[in-house]
């Protein structure tokens, strides 16, 4: 056990010293991690609740207000605080994306290792559940899907329900995945020899093969995370979010509705827009970065100049040789 | 395994996602509320208990819904018969076609524009890898690629509109309404501008991406070095040599992007009122108009696939070497 601590702690201090170097992962991490701080710390960050109405001296509501009238962010038709809302529309964004994402990578773990381990019809089935749903238009879908869903009047939360929805049809990419990875990793002779001395399927999984796609499978889970917080800022833009907890696609659908574009009040609907680039792009810089530690690609091609070819002759040579060392 | 036994197996998978297709289409429609006679005469047209009675022997919803009813399902949808559209009282197939035409005109232009500076944008980025271009259109596909639609169609719109005194919304201005095409040209155009400009922001980046990296991976094929030692030049190679090669994944990502594509048609049709089927799909969401939104999911979907599986076909004639797996 205090091995395999040490082990962790020398492999998070060597992953450190690399990602360290890596500028772009330094801007991902910093962007999803300046999103999650705003979300956690949104009462203290703001001075007005989202759903208080901005007065004026003599009591009127004080709608449509620019920035420069009451700061930080000005106020939305309704007099309502946009920075506030902003803060708070943070919490259910990232709340919604987050779960539809961890389902969505359970989901795609789970049949992948079932299909690359297992192989035989279970592999066949899983594999042509993602080939359709891979055709299937995905937006169209889950509209569909969700009103259908809303109107069987489950009295459930319609922030639930897209949780759902988007979490149960965005698993292929990381089944595919992993399948292609338990299916070269089952192969190795270390699964072999535990099989040998008798270890039984649970076992192999949770102790052979687990181990080894885990960084693979959080990698990919944070590319998992922008998709699903940019689906979920498209299906609230539709209509499809809760209007009593506003996330920052509901509050771009109430900018649409209420015309904040002909009012020219830009400071309405600029705001939620750039906090959903904000933390998509933050995810997809910090899991391309992951997953190019994890999986090193090609590193030069033929008209870059001699010495570089030389040098990436020599590594593809070095790669392959490995390859057949794996294998 | 031969072209042939690929190209069934593709067909089969295509029919089996459409048989899947329809299977959802005919369930929720079933758990939608509301008499599916309703649905094809109309919410608010009178009729006496006996005309009801006589319709729902005549659709068959007195029989068991498996297997007669969807079967029955099936028949109507395969002859064109959608049922009738709540909010606009016209047969849904009647309403869909009016607007295909906007719409694959939109997602046409669009697609075109973006394949195009797409691929031209994406070889040069790769060519001149890491340089401050690379670098630069890696970060504009990145940026691209985290931008919601619908959000990016509001920038523009508001820009747009402010500052170049472009139309705010619609296909054509109010006046030109009913007059022939060649007459409205120009008008059409400048309504188009926003719209195409946003589809074309948006898939250009990934288009860029895609053959950034194919070119990266042709280029350090032997054959580049071999032509690169015949004395060809860096042009010449990537020309002759890389561009060809370079294509085919293009070909794969149009197809696989179709559903993007329509995703895209519904944000943005939705943010400049542009009255195609991406409005149409919206507007039945928003107004409950199960029968259009039914009909429009069919139409969508099945477009899709179909697409889909003309480009596996189109792949395998383009890439001899394509085999399953």
């Amino acid at each position: 056990m205090r091995e395999s601590w040490l082990l962790l702690q020398r492999n998070l201090s060597d992953f450190w010293k690399t990602f360290r170097r890596n500028q772009m992962g330094l801007i991902g991490a910093f962007l999803v991690g300046t999103a999650l701080l705003l979300a956690i710390f949104a009462p203290l960050l703001t001075s007005i609740s989202p759903m208080e109405t901005v007065r004026t001296a003599d009591g009127r509501a004080l709608t449509f207000a620019p920035p420069s009238v009451h700061g930080p962010l000005g106020t939305d038709d309704a007099g309502h605080d946009i920075w506030s809302q902003v803060a708070f529309g943070a919490r259910i964004s990232l709340v919604v994306g987050f779960l539809a994402g961890f389902i969505a990578m359970f989901v795609g773990s789970l049949l992948g290792i079932l299909a690359g381990y297992f192989g035989g019809w279970v592999d066949t089935l899983i594999m042509r559940v993602t080939d359709v749903l891979l055709v299937i238009p995905d937006l169209p879908l889950m509209l569909v899907l969700v009103a259908a869903i809303r109107q069987l009047n489950l009295k459930i939360s319609p922030l639930v329900i897209l949780i759902l929805v988007i979490g149960l049809l965005y698993w292929t990419s990381t089944a595919r995945l992993v399948r292609s990875q338990v299916l070269s990793i089952k192969e190795r002779q270390f699964v072999a020899r535990a099989r040998a001395i008798g270890a039984g399927h649970g076992h192999i999984i949770r102790k052979h093969i687990l181990p080894q796609i885990m960084p693979l499978i959080v990698a990919n889970t944070v590319l998992i995370l922008s998709t699903a917080i940019l689906i979920e800022s498209g299906l609230a833009f539709l209509g499809l979010g809760d209007p009593t907890q506003p996330s920052w696609g509901t509050m771009l659908n109430f900018a649409f509705d209420r015309n904040a574009i002909s009012n020219g009040a830009w400071w309405f609907y600029l705001p939620p827009g750039l906090a959903i680039v904000w933390v998509s792009l933050g995810c997809v810089l910090l899991g391309n970065v992951l997953e190019e530690m994890l999986n090193p690609r090609l590193t030069g091609h033929h008209l870059e100049g001699e010495a570089r070819v030389l040098s990436a002759s020599l590594k593809s040579a070095e790669e392959s040789s490995e390859e057949v060392s794996h294998g | 395994m031969s072209r042939r036994d690929y190209l069934f197996r593709k067909l089969l998978l295509s029919l089996v996602t459409i048989f899947m297709v329809l299977v959802i289409n005919f369930v929720l429609f079933r758990i939608l509320p509301g008499d599916p006679v309703r649905a094809v005469i109309g919410r608010n047209v009178k009729i006496s208990a006996e005309v009801q009675q006589a319709l729902r022997e005549q659709f068959g919803l007195d029989k068991p819904i498996f297997p007669d009813q969807f079967f029955n399902a099936l028949r109507q949808w395969a002859q064109g018969n959608l049922g009738v559209s709540w909010s606009l009282r016209r047969p849904v197939a009647e309403v869909l076609m009016s607007k295909l035409g906007n719409t694959l005109l939109l997602i046409g232009l669009g697609q075109v524009l973006s394949i195009f500076f797409g691929v031209l944008l994406g070889l040069f980025a790769g060519w001149k890898r890491k340089t401050p271009f690379d670098v630069g259109a890696l970060t504009f596909s990145l940026i691209a690629w985290a931008t919601p639609t619908f959000w990016l169609g509001i920038i523009l719109l508001a820009a747009g509109s402010t500052w170049l005194g472009l139309p705010t919304g619609g296909i054509v201005s109010p006046e030109n309404v009913g007059k022939p095409l060649y007459a409205v040209l120009p008008d059409l155009a400048r309504h188009l501008v926003l719209p195409t400009l946003t589809l074309t922001i948006l898939y250009l980046g990934e288009y860029m991406l895609i053959m950034r990296s194919s070119i990266l991976e042709v280029l350090s094929e032997d054959y580049i070095l071999t032509a690169k030692a015949k004395g060809m030049t860096n042009w010449q190679v990537l020309w002759r040599h890389g561009l060809k090669n370079a294509m085919l994944p293009i070909v794969t990502i149009v197809a696989l992007n179709l559903g993007f594509t329509v995703s895209g048609a519904i944000y943005i049709e939705t943010v400049f009122s542009y009255d195609g089927l991406g409005k149409l799909f919206q507007t039945a969401l928003i107004k409950q108009d199960y029968p259009l939104l039914q009909g429009a999911f069919l139409l969508l979907a099945v477009s899709v696939i179909v697409a889909n599986m003309l480009a596996d076909i189109l792949y395998t004639s383009l890439d001899p070497r394509v085999k399953a797996n």
